[in-house]
Formats: C-alpha cells, sequence, structure tokens
C-alpha cells in the first residue's frame, strides 16, 4: 500500500489564539515537504496534529501508513545507557537489525553512556537512529536539525533523501534552511489567522 | 500482548527498588519509620499498642503509597514517551494498565514483607498480623489503582506531586475504613469488601489516567 498524508482545511487553535486556519496539505509517495515559519507561527502544532497527537480546531486529516516522530522529547531514559534505552523500542518495533542505523549515525561509542550525559545533538541522533529502525514509510520531524553540527545536518538531509526515494513520506519543520528531495516548501505564516 | 510485556518489563525496571523512576526503598523505610516511632509517642502500653497498632500499620501503609507517586506518570510524560507509544498503536490505556501493574508489583510485596517487623514492633497477636495483611493484600491494589490516576490527572501540572498526595487521601478513605475496620470484626466481610472496593478501582484506575495524558496533551 502507497503511504499517503493528506490534510485538508486544518484550523489549529492553543488556548485562546487562533494559529493558523485554512491549510490544506497533500503528500504522496516519495513526497518530502519543508513546513518553515519563525518561532510560535504553529509548526510544532501543525507535526503534533498531523501524528495525531493533537487534535485540529477544524479540519480532517488522514493517513496511509504508520508514522514516526521526532520532536524535541526524547522518549528514552535519561538514566539509563543508550543502548539499554532504545532497546525498548526496537524491541516494540519488532525491530532486529539497528546496527546499521547505528553505524550510518555514528552511535556505536556511545551506546554505553547514560542518555542524560549525551549532547543535544547526540540525542537528536538518537531519535533519528529509533526512527531509522522502525522502518515506517511516514516521517513527520520537528527540528531534526536542532543541535546538529554541520556533517550531522548534512547526513539527516541525505535519510531523508533515502528515505522519500524508497516511497516514503517526510514532513519536517524547521526554521532553519534545509534541502529536501523536491525542494517544496509550506510556510505556515501564509495560513496565519 | 507481546507489546504488554515488553513495556511490563521496562517499567518494573524503572519502579522496583534500584531502578531509576521509583521511590526505590524509602517509602518501605517511611512505613517501618512509623512503626517504630509510634511507641515512643504513646508509650510502651503493650496493650495499648496491641490494640491500636493494626490502625497504625494501615496509616502508614496508606501514607508510604502516596511517596512513590511523583515520578509514576510525570517523567513520562514530559519525555514524550506515551505520544511515542501512541504513534505505535499502543494506547494509553494499555500503557497505563501495564504501568499499574507494575506500580503494584514494586511496591506491594514489599510493603507485606514490611508488615511483619512492623507488626512485631508494635506488638501484634498472629490473629491481628494475620487480618492486617489479608487487608492489606485486599486494599493495596486499590491504592495503587488511586494513586496511578491521581498522579496521571496532576502529571502536567507544576507543584503536582504535592497534590497527588493530598488528593489520594480522601480517595484512600473507603478502603482505609474497611481494610482497618476488619481489625474489628471476626467475619470476613470487611476484608470482602476492601477487596471489591480495590477491585472496581483497578478497573477504573486505567482509564481515567489515559484520559487525563490524553488531556495533558491539549494543554
Amino acid at each position: 500500500m502507497q503511504a499517503q498524508l493528506t490534510a485538508k482545511d486544518i484550523a489549529c487553535r492553543r488556548g485562546e489564539r487562533l494559529l493558523f486556519k485554512g491549510l490544506s496539505l497533500a503528500c504522496e509517495a516519495g513526497d518530502a515537504l519543508h513546513v518553515a515559519g519563525a518561532n510560535g507561527v504553529g509548526k510544532s502544532s501543525l507535526i503534533r496534529i498531523l501524528a495525531g497527537l493533537l487534535r485540529p480546531f477544524t479540519g480532517e486529516i488522514s493517513t496511509t501508513g504508520d508514522i514516526g516522530l521526532i520532536d524535541e522529547r526524547l522518549a528514552l531514559d535519561a538514566n539509563q545507557p543508550l543502548g539499554r534505552a532504545l532497546a525498548f523500542w526496537e524491541r516494540l518495533d519488532g525491530c532486529s537489525d539497528s546496527g546499521r542505523a547505528f553505524d550510518l549515525l555514528q552511535l556505536d561509542e556511545l551506546l554505553d553512556i547514560p542518555v542524560r550525559y549525551l549532547s543535544t545533538g547526540q540525542k537528536k541522533r538518537a531519535a533519528l537512529a529509533r526512527l531509522l529502525n522502525r522502518n515506517c514509510p511516514i516521517w513527520l520531524l520537528d527540528e531534526p536539525l536542532n543541535g546538529l553540527d554541520a556533517q550531522a545536518q548534512a547526513s539527516v538531509e541525505a535519510l531523508v533523501a533515502q528515505h522519500c526515494a524508497g516511497g516514503g513520506i517526510a514532513v519536517v519543520a524547521s526554521h532553519q534552511a534545509i534541502a529536501l528531495p523536491g525542494g517544496r516548501t509550506l510556510a505556515i505564516e501564509d495560513f496565519a489567522a | 500482548m507481546s507489546a504488554a510485556i515488553t513495556l511490563l518489563r521496562r517499567d518494573l525496571g524503572l519502579l522496583l527498588p534500584g531502578g531509576s523512576g521509583g521511590g526505590g526503598v524509602l517509602p518501605l523505610l517511611f512505613f517501618l519509620a512509623v512503626a517504630m516511632l509510634y511507641p515512643f509517642a504513646v508509650g510502651p502500653d503493650a496493650q495499648l499498642l496491641a490494640r491500636t497498632g493494626g490502625g497504625v500499620i494501615w496509616v502508614a501503609a496508606l501514607l508510604a503509597a502516596i511517596l512513590p507517586l511523583e515520578k509514576l506518570v510525570a517523567s513520562d510524560l514530559e519525555a514524550g514517551v506515551f505520544d511515542q507509544l501512541h504513534l505505535r498503536g499502543i494506547s494509553e490505556e494499555l500503557a497505563m494498565m501495564v504501568r499499574l501493574a507494575a506500580h503494584w508489583l514494586a511496591f506491594a510485596p514489599l510493603l507485606l514483607l514490611a508488615t511483619l517487623p512492623a507488626a512485631a514492633l508494635l506488638g501484634l497477636t498472629g490473629e491481628t498480623t494475620r487480618t492486617v495483611l489479608l487487608g492489606l493484600m485486599a486494599g493495596t491494589p486499590g491504592l495503587a489503582a488511586v494513586g496511578l490516576a491521581v498522579a496521571a490527572l496532576t502529571a502536567a501540572m507544576r507543584g503536582g506531586a504535592a497534590l497527588a498526595g493530598l488528593m489520594v487521601i480522601p480517595l484512600a478513605v473507603p478502603i482505609l475504613i474497611f481494610g482497618a475496620g476488619a481489625l474489628g470484626r471476626p467475619d470476613p466481610s470487611a476484608l470482602l469488601l476492601t477487596a471489591s472496593i480495590s477491585l472496581g478501582l483497578v478497573a477504573l484506575a486505567p482509564f481515567a489516567a489515559a484520559a487525563a495524558i490524553r488531556a495533558a496533551r491539549e494543554t
């Protein structure tokens, strides 16, 4: 089954404020979309709405395929060594070959270090490894470049390109420029209420 | 099913003494400390101690059950664990059922064990000790359930832990009344009522806690 992600006429309200309205998007297999905008315009809210974690104020979302999410929250146990913290998710995701993702993201040397000692960039790479190991068609990435050095940023762009080339979908919210296949951009400011 | 077992293993690893997420053995030490302090406070009258000791153990157990609540839900909620589980099709209800089982396993068996030295410190008779143990066995699942639901409700609040402690106390009163009430009766009716209250709370708590976690996403 082909992966698919569509949002129709979405509005998002946080508290008393309407952040955006009338936002529609459609992604087919192989599409990448850069959600751009300044801080506070609703990029993260849009990602969480697409993930089904937040109810849109109006509008509908429909997806075909499993969703993988990376946001600023790591969901790894801070006191456990990285290898063990990731192993829990590998067991849940039924992943038997985690070595490739660790290689790609240069995590091998960090596996024995407790998560709380990792730097921001290292934590981000750990979250990416979990995403890769899950092997799901729809990627929702919220500020994936935060805290990454130039080399790691390039490898994120390469991973997204590879994912889309393999028939995946990637929606990337980022206030920084990011090179995505197809170069589609959605500026949330255009839909500001 | 295998997802539930994977979750249970993680939760137990976090909550059992020595794990990183729970209160460890502190609730137990607190529980024993109350049993140790009580004779100092009321004096060494053996009859008085034996008559009131069972009730003291119950109050101590109730208060000890509050201690592990602080990290029971809040740290995972903050870390986004429930979001990641949701995306994997694991409902908040299932996650909370598993968490309830792990929470009970992490504190109740050790508490029952600690009841023996506590009973000795208070000079309880064998008969009374038995009734206390049976009562705690029937009542602790209910205490764990109330604790979980309240921990989930207060997880997204600042200073939620202290509030959780206060909220558990009135909700736990029925368990205390019947559980400690069994001490004064020769028949098992009070124990059965404690067990039935526990059962009802265990059945409801995962749904209340799951609703609280979903509501926390909207804030």
